[in-house]
């Protein structure tokens, strides 16, 4: 075979990969959407589900998994970002960070089972916490920790040093430096870098089956008190998420329209998901180019 | 950008100092087997509704997480699928059962295997191994595809202590939950398995063994031999709210309405009793 | 002078401001240590007792083949053999990453070398979205679509490693291209412009100096979707049969180190060996991804002295 004929065949090879990749995902999210979507109405969305009769919706599964996830961010993003700044700003080249890299890399590999056992009888058992929201975000924190540590790890350290000489030569301090410099430069990764995981604890389950629970009781949505025990804000109520609630029925639901309603939530929940993703491109261009004009 | 940050931190360290002086209400925690999960989640959603202030949390997590963490005192209310003299690891005698519900367990198999009945004896050799395909007991020319539950699950031990005189069945396929255990046997050729009375559906054969139906009747009668109580255990005599709980869910309100609704048969209809060994006591 | 002496001797605000910066932010790396070591103790405490206090032999864990914690062998000696499992857990991630390798491959030097423009427009919005479906939602098409799939082509239940691997590709193949796709972005532009100039084909280039030189990044993204592919669970879970039994064909039931953990964890009590053999399960899985971590670490150093 001459060199051109090969270098044909393999771009031809590399188009049909490249293909498949798009068909796979394509007929999944197809799959999933033409199961789903006939099911999804306005009342779907809205309602409270229903134990073990039909007609049952997700309303309340809905506000959880969103209100989780506030919750979580609202606790990992500091965490986060003072644990990215460290990395790259301050650590110093040795033994240590090494070590301290792998912990977070064995971190963000660990079973999501295990996270959720250990959240268990950390948080639910130890800390008396019950099977609550904030029990379900702090579990969720530890797999959102290492990822959004590299993800702002990573943005940071693609602002150039230039940038940083310039800060420092103006007489600001490291921290000053970092604060006014670098993290506004970096914002757009480490925006998308958030969305991205705010993608993937929504669709979280094994972590929160232990942990925020599996039933979600009635709230009431006039009440706003964050003290008050029948409020939706109120972090110390057990919520039963949008993915253990699909995890649920297909496990031991017992309601006779399950396989309906299993696949009305799947739908939801990439869409959620999908929604996160033009989000994430959406911001991260627009900050970027506000900021680079500006 | 800094000020943000303290503002954030402040913000969270706030939420988390004032919820430490949260009154929760009155509630009490119900933890464990997730059979039970939709019976108590409904007798206590009914409950809250006529008690306004008092809730009751229930959980699943599985019988021996139930029972651990009521022996432990973490929670109030332990479910389980089983007596907690089966159970090793746990100190019966601190426990108070209270049996709330019976439930049946049915043999079902795929629709395409083509029997409706199935012998007792037949039944056993089929589940240690000793037939594997199903024409050998009349019905048609398919490989036999065990399913079974989780070891250590209820339906499990209730289904190998009557069907199989206790002795275990062949290592197979395992799934974790009734859903999934239907769901599989009714697309796989040839499976059978094991579920709750209520989880039959149209999708799958339920078995008769030696011509005796899987009826609620049966069941009461103890001519259909496999069924089990579903047990709330508190650690000693319960008080206040989970007394009023468990009152509530052996009230006629509760035994009448959402036990047989949900497929459960109630305690009070039983014209038999067993004991922890599963000698009959009446 | 006064003053002056003061502000010299005294830390100005700013150097303040710089202490305190560098201690939060150490703080916070200290606190997620700080999780990993706990989460460690934890699942080593619990996991080393099957040997301490319940007297099981590590060798008779680790290459025992019969796997029934609740009975015993006729020396009365607990059946905990974990072989099974850990079979079934190498062979699916190896499978895995073996079908996604060169998938992954081929999808990354598609985005960088042929056509970036298609690449950046409809490959990664398409890879990363992989990413964000829960594994729940995996398990299901899994479920509905492979395992029929499997039994109609290969006969059996369609229950086993192979419905798994299936499974597993089409899990770990965004996270290995796209740290495929970093890893050939970090080619530097002049190795492709000095193996054009010599009259080297595009492929030419691209097989024999970007895949040359992108080789140990190739390597820890595969390593990397490996050791995510070990510890999956809900998803495997429902595809693979969960029987603890050697794999004997890629089309038996076999069972996963995360499946029969998960499985038992909610129906055995606490301090008992059947919960503390499961602990134990989970100690392999973390020593596995320890074991994942220390290869990446290699392969980069490796890289780097190049």
């Amino acid at each position: 075979m001459t060199p051109k004929k090969a270098d044909r065949l393999a771009t031809g090879i590399l188009y049909g990969i490249a293909g498949i990749i798009v068909v796979i995902l394509a007929s999944l999210l197809l799959y999933i959407l033409a199961q789903g979507l006939p099911h999804v109405s306005f009342k779907f969305l809205t309602t409270p589900s229903k134990s073990f009769q039909a007609g049952g919706g997700i309303g309340i599964q809905l506000f959880n998994s969103f209100y989780l996830l506030f919750i979580t961010m609202l606790v990992s993003i500091p965490i986060s970002l003072g644990a990215g700044i460290y990395l790259s700003e301050y650590a110093p080249n040795n033994w240590v960070t090494g070590l301290i890299r792998t912990a977070i890399e064995i971190l963000s590999s660990l079973p999501s089972v295990v996270v959720g056992l250990f959240g268990f009888l950390l948080f639910v058992v130890k800390a008396q916490l019950g099977f609550s929201i904030i029990s379900g975000a702090l579990a969720l924190t530890f797999f959102n920790l290492p990822l959004l540590t590299r993800n702002v790890e990573e943005s940071l350290k693609a602002v150039h040093f230039t940038q940083r000489e310039a800060g420092l030569a103006l007489g600001l301090s490291r921290w000053e430096t970092v604060t006014h410099v670098i993290i506004p430069e970096a914002l757009p990764g480490i925006l998308t870098g958030v969305i991205l995981g705010a993608g993937r604890i929504f669709g979280e389950a094994a972590a929160l089956i232990y942990t925020a629970g599996q039933s979600a009781p009635a709230l009431d949505f006039t009440n706003w008190n964050p003290l008050s025990i029948s409020s939706p804000l109120n972090i110390f109520r057990q919520a039963e998420t949008l993915a253990v609630h699909i995890w649920k029925i297909n496990s031991e639901g017992n309601m006779p329209d399950g396989p309906t309603v299993s696949a009305g939530a799947s739908a939801v929940l990439i869409l959620a998901v999908l929604l996160f993703n033009f989000l994430a491109r959406f911001l991260g261009k627009r900050i970027h180019k506000k900021m680079t004009s500006a | 950008m800094k000020k943000h940050f303290h503002l954030i931190f402040i913000g969270v360290t706030l939420l988390l100092l004032t919820g430490c002086k949260v009154d929760r209400g009155e509630s009490i925690n119900a933890v464990g087997s997730s059979a039970m999960q939709p019976l108590v989640e409904a007798g206590g959603e009914q409950y809250s509704s006529q008690h306004t202030g008092k809730f009751i949390n229930v959980q699943g997590g599985g019988s021996g997480t139930g029972l651990s963490q009521v022996q432990a005192g973490a929670v109030e209310i332990g479910n389980s699928d089983l007596f907690a003299e089966e159970k090793q690891g746990i100190k019966a005698k601190e426990l108070v059962d209270h049996k709330v519900a019976v439930v049946g367990t049915v043999p079902i198999a795929n629709k395409e295997v083509g029997l409706d009945n199935i012998s007792m004896s037949d039944l056993k050799k089929v589940f240690q191994g000793e037939i594997t395909n199903w024409k050998d007991i009349g019905g048609k020319d398919l490989p036999i595809v065990l399913i079974n539950r989780a070891s250590g699950s209820g339906s499990r031990y209730t289904f190998e202590q009557w069907v199989l005189d206790g002795e275990e069945s062949k290592q197979s396929q395992e799934q974790e939950s009734t859903g999934m255990v239907r769901q599989i046997v009714s697309t796989t050729p040839g499976a059978v398995s094991y579920v709750a009375f209520s989880y039959v559906t149209e999708e799958v054969q339920p078995l008769k063994i030696d011509q005796i139906a899987p009826t609620e009747d049966n069941v009461k009668q103890n001519k259909w031999p496999i069924w089990s109580y579903e047990h709330m255990y508190t650690k000693g005599e319960p008080k206040g709210l989970t007394k009023e709980f468990l009152d509530y869910m052996l009230s006629e309100d509760v035994q009448a309405n959402i036990v047989p609704q949900l497929g459960y048969i109630a305690v009070s209809e039983m014209e038999v009793e067993r004991d922890a060994h599963g000698n009959l006591i009446k | 002078m006064e003053h002056i002496r003061e502000s010299l001797i005294k830390k100005s605000k700013k150097a303040k401001l710089e202490q305190i910066g560098k201690f939060v932010s150490f703080l916070c790396i200290t606190l997620i240590v700080l999780v990993v070591v706990a989460i460690f103790y934890f699942v080593a405490s619990k996991g080393l007792a099957t040997f301490f206090d319940n007297g099981v032999h590590l060798k008779d864990f680790l290459f025992g083949k019969v796997w029934n914690p609740s009975s015993v062998d006729k020396q009365g000696k607990p059946l905990v053999g974990a072989l099974p499992m850990i079979m079934g857990s190498l062979l699916v991630t190896f499978l895995s990453a073996i079908v996604a390798t060169p998938f992954a491959i081929g999808a990354a030097i598609f985005m960088t070398e042929i056509s970036p423009k298609l690449g950046t427009k409809i490959l990664q919005p398409v890879i990363e979205l992989l990413v964000g479906i829960p594994s729940v939602v995996y398990g299901f098409i899994g479920l509905s679509v492979v395992v029929p799939a499997v039994r109609n082509v290969f006969g059996g239940s369609g229950f086993g490693i192979l419905s798994g691997t299936f499974v597993l590709f089409v899990m770990i193949l965004p996270t290995v291209t796209s740290m495929t796709v970093d890893a050939l972005k970090s080619v530097p532009r002049h190795y492709r412009e000095a193996s054009l100039a010599l009259g080297a084909t595009r492929w030419q280039t691209i097989y024999k100096v970007v895949l040359r030189a992108a080789t140990p990044g190739i390597m820890t993204a595969v390593v990397f979707g490996m050791s995510r592919a070990f510890g999956e669970a809900l998803a495997i879970q429902m595809v693979i049969g969960n029987a603890a039994l050697m794999p004997h064909s890629l089309t038996s039931p076999a069972a996963t180190l995360t499946s029969i953990l998960t499985m038992g964890i909610g129906n055995t009590i606490m301090g008992t060996l059947e919960n503390n053999v499961l602990w134990s399960l989970a100690l392999i899985l973390l020593t596995m991804s320890l074991l994942f971590n220390i290869l990446i670490r290699w392969i980069g150093k490796k890289g780097e002295m190049k």
